[in-house]
């Protein structure tokens, strides 16, 4: 380790008082607590989500209408989707962020701390929000996680209001972590941490959070669009007045495929601290990987309506995204070949960290090739709203995004928290997941290829062996993160093998030079870098 | 040596041919379709499967190399190594060329797929929730074609056919070896007709006509099936196909416009004749379950904050509303779901659906509605 810290602080608990009970979390405007809210909520809502899903799987179990009503089903796929995405993924990698950023670069805290605090809490009443909708006369957003015009606007209950308030809430929590996160690394570095020798994962936020910002407003527009739309007699999405349904679609997808992105970048950060720390190897081509990230975010601008070749468009139009489109597989697969050849003669072992990075360099990698499947335009049509589509996106969702968070956190538990996480039942929830997560999506391509449409409540009977096969494995899967449950609560209560400062052999970065747990304040005085970390 | 070459091939053999002949019974792959467009579509799909199959099995066995071999428990020790720009270079050009060979036969398919020139027919197909309308350019012939699934078999546990869910009760009908032009657009929100087997997947856009073509080879029944979120019931909108012999469609085509032409004499003719008000009920009764009671439900009682209760409330029951509920009906309700059906229904079946809707579920206001009230009305209105 070629760093200098400065251990004096560690010692000297008397700045470490902090406000007790609810005020704690209230006020708090620190990185840790912030991060610690940012998971749990994440955790919550992925349980929540996931309750959806399997309503959503119960009823498809079988053919015909058994459990919910088929407007009941679709407000079920709308709240699983805006959940998981808004409620679960971007607040864990945020959580992340809050954890990690400040140590991994040397910095105290993050750069605007009280904007961190507000960030975090007017999240819980966007969703209390956009949840409660569902009691309303007529239920929730039942018109799918995109919203379409006109369906959410003429066709609309009266949720919509609330759902388009709850998102813009939502968009707000997220345009201030990502100024918080941009003006953290651009200022708050420690001496010698330069640039190019930052952690992939600051560096894959980094570029994260320029996505953010760039989009989260784009979506701001289209949904108060739809709110004049629907309450104000605008006709952005109405062709009655000189507006255009398709509009809305451009502008939908132009936030949601940067979107796609923001929740995969800071993915590949975490497999990138992960696989060197277990192959106990420098990371392969860490300026290529910087490269890849910046290449990959400035193309998802390019691609955003190989979401729409059904739409009509000119037909050079659909020339140019499929081939945008097509070309994000360079720097993707230079990132898989990356941490391949990282792992080729190295000296690996399977901690369950470890395990769940190596799933996502195959899973997501499977994802990707169906990705590239759907960019080819001609074959799209075939595939375009299938469960083909719905096998790819959670190929790179569930195993590829949420796989690395939960990798990330299998990772970085024992210095959260101070104690181990109980490597029998991780290694168990490990076996769990990835055995039902490919019973539950990839049997879903097949059904996909043969003519299942997605967001239905009810199918074809050819359709009626993989549909149950699914089902299966979607209770299984779902049922297994209660393992994972068990093991975070487990190092919640401090039960366990206590965790050293550096508990993983191979690791390297600033955050395991501070004990574990780590200290309330890290880095009063910054570290001094004095070559790369890797 | 020999013998031995023979095990291998056979092994492989039953390896590929077991999924394939799997395949045949449980449908796990993209249908080939019925047109020379969808075969090429297939065929272009399995080729970039199979490039991605070969990319996956040399990035996995590399990974899986070293998972094994480079393993701490066998005494591996790390190499030191951590860039090589020939190799990251040729990992960057190689995939590049590979994605070039992907885009040249695409491109070629897409714009001859885009090329809806020199068509023999064209059908105006319209999307509204959740029925597809079909209109002849060429022939006076126009139709509505809703799922012919029974509610029970959906709801309740009747049987279900071969069919269920893709079955409807009037098929659009097209010629084999003719360039059809398919215009699409749709009533009320986006919907999308999709028939696998002639590899069109195209969207209906309120407002907007989008354009696809086909020419089917063989005559036969395909199926389809609205493919873009369109509702409640989205999932009970399915497309059924018929193709027949050209001279088979002319003589379709033919005696459905007579047959047309003959409801049209017959509407005319039955404006001034009186229906019993059972018979009003019992025609009322089928038009409302096939037109009215996916969102107004079968007991009138309608989707609360959704679509309106006929059962008990509103124009229905209110003795002085007669003209405002024809007009509901005939002319829908703008910036709703209620849509017109003067066009769609006969004057004589929107008398009864008026005439149901007032009396059943102990509405019970006696209002008998006639055609020719109808068509008073609808006169009046113009």
């Amino acid at each position: 380790m070629s760093t200098v810290v400065d251990t004096h602080h560690e010692h000297d608990d008397h700045h470490d008082h902090k406000p007790t009970g609810i005020k704690r979390w209230l006020f708090t405007t620190n990185h840790k607590d912030i991060g610690s809210l940012y998971l749990l909520f994440s955790f919550l809502m992925f349980f929540a989500g996931g309750t959806m899903a399997l309503v959503i799987r119960a009823e498809l179990f079988q053919p015909g209408m058994q459990i919910v009503d088929p407007h009941f089903f679709n407000q079920m796929t709308t709240m699983h989707g805006l959940i998981m995405v808004f409620g679960a993924v971007m607040p864990a990698f945020t959580g992340l962020a809050n954890w990690m950023i400040p140590m991994m670069i040397g910095a105290p805290d993050m750069a605007l701390p009280r904007m961190n605090n507000w960030s975090f809490w007017i999240l819980p009443f966007a969703f209390i929000i956009m949840l409660s909708s569902m009691l309303m006369p007529g239920g929730g957003p039942a018109f799918g996680w995109t919203f379409y015009a006109p369906l959410s606007t003429t066709y609309s209950t009266d949720s919509t209001a609330l759902f388009v308030f709850a998102i813009h809430i939502m968009g707000i929590s997220s345009i201030m972590g990502a100024i918080n996160v941009i003006v953290t690394i651009m200022n708050m570095r420690a001496p010698g941490m330069t640039y190019m020798r930052m952690p992939l994962f600051v560096w894959t936020w980094f570029i994260t959070a320029f996505l953010l910002i760039a989009v989260m407003p784009v979506l701001a527009g289209v949904v108060t669009m739809v709110l004049t739309d629907k309450y104000f007699a605008t006709s952005f999405f109405d062709a009655a007045g000189g507006g255009d349904p398709v509009l809305f679609q451009h502008l939908f997808w132009f936030f949601g495929h940067p979107e796609v992105y923001i929740m995969i970048l800071p993915s590949f950060g975490i497999v990138s601290a992960i696989i060197p720390a277990f192959a106990r190897k420098p990371l392969f081509g860490y300026a290529s990987m910087v490269y890849a990230t910046a290449a990959i975010a400035g193309l998802s601008f390019l691609v955003w309506a190989h979401h729409m070749f059904t739409t009509g468009m000119p037909v050079f139009a659909s020339l140019f995204f499929m081939y945008m489109t097509m070309l994000i597989a360079v720097p993707t697969g230079v990132k898989i070949f990356n941490w391949v050849s990282t792992m080729w003669r190295g000296s690996m072992t399977f901690e369950p960290p470890m395990l769940f990075a190596l799933a996502f360099v195959i899973l997501f990698t499977i994802g990707g090739f169906s990705g590239i499947m759907l960019a080819i335009t001609p074959v799209d049509f075939q595939y375009h709203d299938t469960y083909f589509v719905v096998a790819h996106f959670h190929y790179v969702l569930v195993s590829g995004a949420v796989f690395s968070i939960m990798a990330a956190a299998y990772y970085w538990l024992p210095k959260w928290s101070g104690f181990m996480p109980d490597e029998g039942l991780a290694k168990l929830h490990f076996w769990c997941s990835v055995i039902s997560v490919n019973i539950l999506f990839f049997p879903m391509h097949f059904v996909g290829l043969a003519g299942m449409p997605r967001r239905i409540p009810d199918y074809a009977l050819q359709f009626a062996d993989i549909n149950a096969i699914v089902s299966v494995g979607a209770f299984l899967f779902g049922f297994s993160q209660l393992i994972f449950l068990a093991v975070v609560v487990k190092c919640m209560a401090k039960k366990g093998q206590a965790a050293v400062a550096k508990p993983w052999e191979g690791a390297e970065g600033l955050e395991w030079d501070v004990p574990s747990p780590a200290p309330y304040h890290t880095f009063d005085t910054p570290p001094k870098i004095e070559a790369p970390i890797r | 040596m020999k013998a031995r070459l023979y095990r291998v091939l056979t092994a492989a053999l039953v390896l590929f041919v077991m999924p394939a002949a799997f395949a045949e019974s449980l449908q796990i792959n993209l249908p080939r379709g019925a047109t020379e467009v969808s075969n090429s579509v297939y065929s272009l799909h399995m080729y970039v499967f199979l490039v991605c199959v070969v990319i996956g099995v040399i990035v996995f066995a590399a990974m899986f190399w070293s998972i094994i071999r480079h393993r701490k428990s066998r005494g591996a020790v790390p190499a030191k190594f951590h860039d090589n720009v020939r190799v990251e270079i040729a990992w960057t050009v190689i995939p590049f060329l590979i994605l070039i060979a992907m885009a040249w036969p695409a491109t070629s398919l897409l714009l001859d797929m885009d090329n809806t020139d020199d068509s023999d027919l064209t059908v105006l197909i319209t999307g509204s929730q959740w029925r597809w309308d079909y209109e002849y350019f060429d022939y006076d012939v126009q139709y509505r074609s809703s799922m012919a699934t029974m509610r029970d078999q959906v709801y309740a546990n009747l049987p279900k056919g071969e069919n269920y869910l893709l079955e409807v009760d009037r098929p659009l009908v097209i010629p084999t070896n003719r360039k059809v032009r398919l215009l699409i657009t749709s009533d009320d929100v986006i919907h999308s007709w999709w028939v696998p087997e002639f590899a069109i997947k195209k969207d209906a856009n309120p407002g907007y006509i989008n354009e696809a073509w086909t020419r089917v080879d063989e005559p036969g029944i395909y199926r389809g099936q609205c493919a873009e979120l369109c509702g409640r019931d989205h999932a009970f909108m399915p497309i059924v196909v018929i193709a027949l012999e050209p001279d088979d469609f002319e003589e379709w085509a033919t005696n459905e416009e007579t047959r047309l032409a003959e409801e049209r004499e017959e509407e005319e003719r039955l404006l001034s004749m009186q229906m019993t008000m059972d018979e009003l009920m019992t025609l009322g009764e089928s038009v409302y379950n096939a037109q009215c009671a996916a969102c107004h439900q079968p007991n009138g009682q309608g989707v609360p904050g959704v679509f309106p209760a006929l059962a008990g409330e509103g124009v229905s029951v209110d003795s002085d509303g007669l003209n405002d509920h024809i007009d509901i009906v005939a002319n829908g309700v703008q910036g709703t779901a209620m849509q017109a059906y003067r066009d769609q229904l006969s004057m004589r079946e929107l008398a009864a659906v008026i005439t149901y809707e007032r009396n059943a579920w102990q509405n019970d206001t006696g209002d008998e509605v006639q055609a020719a009230d109808i068509h008073n009305y609808i006169q009046g209105d113009n």
